[in-house]
C-alpha cells in the first residue's frame, strides 16, 4: 500500500478512505494520542495477526494423515493437539474437528458474521464473509460446493456447520489418493485454506 | 465441559423458539420455530445476548449443536443433507 507520512508520526494510505476506514484511523489516532495503546501495541498485534496462517492448519491435517494416534488426540482435544505442535489456539473458546469420510462431508459458514478459526486458518477469506456465501451455503450448500469445483454424489451426507457461538469449527478433510510416499511436509503443502472451511478438496498429489 | 445441568441431551428432539424482540440475537431466523435434534451438548457458556452490551454473561447457557434436515427448512433438498445450528438452551423447546 502507498502511504504518506503525516505530522503525527506514522503512516495513513494516500488514496481516498471510506467513512469507515477514515473512522478508524481517528479511533487509532485518539487512543495513541491518550496513551489507551501505543504505536509499537498496534504494531505487535498487526504481526500477531498477520503470522496467522492456514499453515497451522495444514501442520494439524497433514499430521493427523499419517498418525492415527495423533488424529484420535486432535479430534478429542483439539487446542491440547495444537499447544502439542506449538500452535497457539487459546483465543479459541472451544475448537471443534469436523472429520470428513466418504460418506459424510462437512462446510463450515457463520451467518450472522464471520466467525473463523483465526489462531488455525489466519484471517477469513472474503468470500466467507459475503452476503452471497452465508445465505447461499446453508441453502444450497452443493450448489456453492460445485462452484469450488466439489461434485459430491447423491448418496454423500452433507453437513453444513452454522458457527454462530462459541464453538470454532475446522474440517478435516480426507487425504488424496496416491500421497502414500509423501512426507508430512509435503502433504501439508496440499492442505487448502479452502478444503479446511469444507468448500473444496485438498489439493491432488502431483504425478511424478 | 460441565454438560450435568443441561435440559437436553443427545437425540432429544427440540423445537427453536419463534421470537424476535430488539437485541443481539445469535439464533439464525432460518431455523426459528424449526424443529431439529440436539446432537451434541457443548456445555455452559457466557450469555453473548448479555456480552453484546457489555454485560456479565450470567448466568451461562447451555450451548448445544442442533441438527436438522435441510429439507425440513428449506422444502427441496437433498434427503441425508443437515444443517447443524449452535443454539443456546433459551431458545428450545421440547418437541414431541
Amino acid at each position: 500500500m502507498s502511504t504518506a507520512s503525516d505530522e503525527h508520526g506514522h503512516d495513513h494510505p494516500k488514496h481516498e478512505l471510506s467513512h469507515y476506514a477514515k473512522r478508524i484511523y481517528a479511533i487509532r489516532d485518539l487512543l495513541v494520542e491518550k496513551g489507551v495503546i501505543s504505536e509499537k501495541d498496534i504494531q505487535c498485534q498487526v504481526e500477531y495477526q498477520e503470522a496467522r496462517s492456514p499453515a497451522n492448519g495444514a501442520k494439524l491435517v497433514a499430521r493427523a494423515w499419517v498418525e492415527p494416534a495423533f488424529k484420535a488426540r486432535f479430534i478429542a482435544d483439539p487446542k491440547a493437539a495444537c499447544a502439542e505442535m506449538g500452535i497457539d489456539a487459546t483465543a479459541i473458546n472451544e475448537f471443534v474437528v469436523l472429520e470428513n469420510t466418504e460418506r459424510v462431508r462437512h462446510m463450515v459458514v457463520c451467518t450472522l458474521c464471520s466467525c473463523y478459526p483465526r489462531p488455525i486458518l489466519g484471517r477469513p477469506p472474503d468470500w466467507y464473509k459475503s452476503f452471497n456465501y452465508r445465505q447461499r451455503s446453508v441453502v444450497e450448500p452443493r450448489g456453492v460446493m460445485s462452484e469450488f469445483g466439489l461434485e459430491l454424489p447423491d448418496n454423500v451426507e452433507v453437513r453444513v456447520h452454522d458457527s454462530t457461538a462459541d464453538i470454532r469449527y475446522i474440517v478435516l478433510p480426507l487425504r488424496p489418493a496416491g500421497t502414500d510416499g509423501l512426507s508430512q511436509a509435503d502433504l501439508a503443502k496440499l492442505v487448502t485454506r479452502d478444503s479446511m472451511i469444507g468448500v473444496m478438496d485438498p489439493l491432488p498429489a502431483v504425478p511424478e | 465441559m460441565n454438560a450435568s445441568a443441561a435440559k437436553f441431551k443427545p437425540g432429544d428432539r427440540v423445537k427453536v423458539r419463534f421470537e424476535d424482540r430488539p437485541g443481539h440475537l445469535r439464533t439464525p431466523w432460518y431455523v426459528r420455530g424449526k424443529t431439529g435434534w440436539v446432537e451434541r451438548v457443548y456445555g455452559k457458556f457466557l450469555n453473548p445476548e448479555s456480552l453484546a452490551f457489555g454485560r456479565d454473561g450470567l448466568p451461562k447457557k447451555t450451548l448445544y449443536l442442533v441438527a436438522f434436515n435441510q429439507c425440513d427448512l428449506w422444502g427441496k433438498a437433498n434427503k441425508a443433507d443437515k444443517l447443524l445450528v449452535d443454539i443456546y438452551e433459551h431458545w428450545l423447546d421440547p418437541a414431541a
